[in-house]
């Protein structure tokens, strides 16, 4: 492209002139975007694949997805390719069983998948029924509750790992779901191996009552048991992460690492909304919002997720003294 | 004979504005008192009020939710509702308790944690996480008493204790009425089902093994007859905090682990979940 001519041509504005120019190197910049130009100079693998998609129930063929803040359709083969993250950015909600792709192939083994939930306080109202709802979250999404837990390895490094669902009851936080994260940190601390949580949760679950309340001891004990060996706990906050898991586990974790344009807060914006009577600004309770008031460590876009993680754990495991570089590390 | 209460009156007796609060409590059972102010990192919070006094010969932290009983008040003490300054208040009071081998006793009474933006910004949640987090592994004893209001977080984040007391007619619930209602079934005024349905009485918590015991109250609230509700809660106060005394630190950190790691109601299957989705396909 003569970029010369066409710039002396439009020079009037500097500004408009660029804009041109890259509109007509569109071309170029989806390159850019989808990280394939990115590849050739790296030749580093794929940071990771999600699994198989479950049919979304929103389109209906099944084959375009809309992105919520942009709107454009996107073919889903394609941006599964592309770890469900929008051209535009935005960071799509993966499922509990799509993020294990995150770790190295066929090494995540679940544990404690027989725990399931009762209905303690056998809560029945006239507009909602727990023990129903748990029929129907279970047959949604294939789990017994809004979690799962177990074992894997991330570029060859043993951790413990627990991953929230959200499409169960909004990924509430009860019995099970502190069950199984206070057995995950027990396992870490028993095998003396780093405990990872990636979390996606409206809070507390109501059906439980107080018990649900308990639940935030209860993992925070069995956290601090795993701090007094110096193994470290890593939490991943995804859209979204309130309440209950922010006010126990998640923001108290060695590392927060949050994806781009996560919603975080204790409080939720409607109930500030409420309170204050008034609008709160766009990027209120973002990542961006919570990294700028220091709550958080760092924000990770999904595709350098794996190798981030792969990098801290190196740096913590003290297992490992080998100065070998991790596989995808340049 | 007592009166009946359901739960929803058990929900107004503990907001009764006569009701004894945190500072009653300590100007009825102590016979020396300082109240410690700030978190030295930003603020003083006045919802929460503590400090270190003297209760029949022994020397306590004392750590309680402040409710104000006219408007001024209220505001000044934000209807007892907690920013993370007060949190980090009672942070920095846990630590200086076990500095000096104080037993810390909290006095639980507010509606939940401040829901502003104010709050947000500085870290109400983690305020709270920390404070869980510290009060999981403080080598002193703890005692909680819910006098009032037991609302959430903004109670368990100076709720985490080695035993826990609960007075007759005071509640305990993972979001206060109103709020459940509100996200269970988007209606607010529904708090009365939701008072009921959420099992949130001290005779609830107590049948669920929750709470140690329960502290009666006079016939109709202990607004009724204050100094004698508080010297109850004093006599109790002072029997468990014998008893835990008496315990080795490391029994005392392993029994509170304990206490909570048993809390959840789950059945074990011989079955393991299959979550929708396709195995891992990796390049």
């Amino acid at each position: 492209m003569q970029v010369s001519s066409f710039y002396s041509a439009h020079k009037n504005t500097t500004i408009i002139t660029m804009e041109y120019m890259w509109y007509n190197c569109k071309d170029y910049l989806d390159d850019v975007r989808q990280g394939t130009m990115k590849e050739l100079f790296r030749r580093a693998p794929k940071a990771f694949t999600p699994g198989e998609q479950t049919p979304d129930q929103q389109t209906p063929d099944n084959m375009w997805v809309k992105c919520p803040t942009c709107g454009e359709l996107t073919y889903v083969k394609q941006l599964r390719d592309n770890l469900k993250v929008c051209r535009c950015g935005h960071h799509m909600r993966l499922s509990a069983v799509e993020w294990t792709g995150l770790f190295d192939s066929d090494t995540f083994v679940e544990h404690d998948g027989n725990i399931t939930p009762l209905d303690p306080l056998n809560f029945v109202s006239p507009k909602d029924n727990y023990a129903q709802k748990l029929r129907e979250s279970q047959l949604n999404t294939g789990l017994y509750d809004a979690m799962i837990g177990g074992e894997a390895s991330l570029m060859g490094q043993p951790l413990q790992v627990t991953i929230t669902e959200f499409e169960f009851i909004g990924g509430s936080m009860g019995s099970v779901f502190g069950e199984k994260i206070a057995r995950a940190a027990e396992r870490a601390y028993e095998l003396h191996v780093p405990l990872l949580t990636i979390n996606a949760s409206g809070g507390a679950r109501m059906h439980e009552g107080v018990i649900s309340l308990m639940q935030l001891p209860k993992v925070n004990l069995a956290l601090a048991r795993l701090g007094s060996i110096g193994m470290p706990h890593i939490a991943v906050m995804t859209d979204p992460c309130y309440g209950g898991v922010l006010a126990s586990y998640a923001s108290v974790a060695d590392i927060i690492i949050a994806e781009p344009g996560a919603r975080i807060g204790f409080a939720g914006r409607r109930v500030i909304e409420q309170t204050i009577r008034q609008k709160l600004p766009a990027n209120f309770q973002s990542a961006e919002f919570l990294l700028e008031h220091g709550m958080i460590d760092m924000i990770v876009p999904r595709n350098e997720m794996r190798l981030t993680l792969a990098r801290l754990l190196r740096l913590y495991t003290t297992r490992d003294t080998s100065t070998a570089p991790i596989a995808a590390d340049v | 004979m007592k009166t009946a209460f359901t739960a929803w009156d058990k929900v107004q007796i503990s907001r009764n504005v006569q009701r004894p609060r945190t500072l009653d409590y300590v100007r009825i059972l102590c016979d020396d008192f300082f109240e410690f102010h700030g978190d030295r990192r930003y603020a003083d919070d006045a919802a929460i009020v503590a400090g270190v006094g003297r209760i029949m010969g022994r020397s306590v932290m004392i750590i309680g939710h402040q409710k104000g009983r006219d408007t001024r008040e209220n505001m000044k003490r934000n209807f007892g509702m907690p920013k993370p300054d007060g949190y980090r208040k009672a942070l920095r009071l846990f630590h200086h308790a076990e500095k000096f081998a104080l037993p810390v006793i909290c006095l639980i009474d507010t509606p939940g944690a401040d829901p502003s933006m104010e709050s947000e910004s500085r870290g109400q949640g983690n305020a709270i996480a920390e404070n869980i987090l510290v009060m999981a592994q403080l080598r002193t004893p703890l005692v909680s008493f819910v006098i009032g209001e037991g609302g959430s977080g903004g109670a368990l984040a100076i709720g985490v204790t080695d035993r826990i007391y609960m007075l007759e007619h005071s509640i305990y619930s993972v979001a206060a009425p109103e709020a459940s209602a509100a996200i269970l079934w988007r209606d607010s005024s529904k708090a009365a089902d939701a008072a009921k349905t959420m099992r949130i009485t001290a005779q609830d918590l107590h049948e669920m093994g929750i709470v140690d015991a329960i502290v009666p109250e006079p016939d109709g609230g202990a607004h009724l007859d204050p100094e004698n509700t508080v010297r109850k809660v004093g006599d109790l106060l002072m029997n468990s905090l014998e008893a835990l005394s008496t315990i080795p630190t490391q029994t005392l950190l392993a029994q509170r682990y304990q206490k909570y790691r048993v809390i959840g109601a789950f059945n074990t299957l011989t079955t393991n979940q299959h979550g929708n989705g396709e195995p891992l396909v990796f390049p």
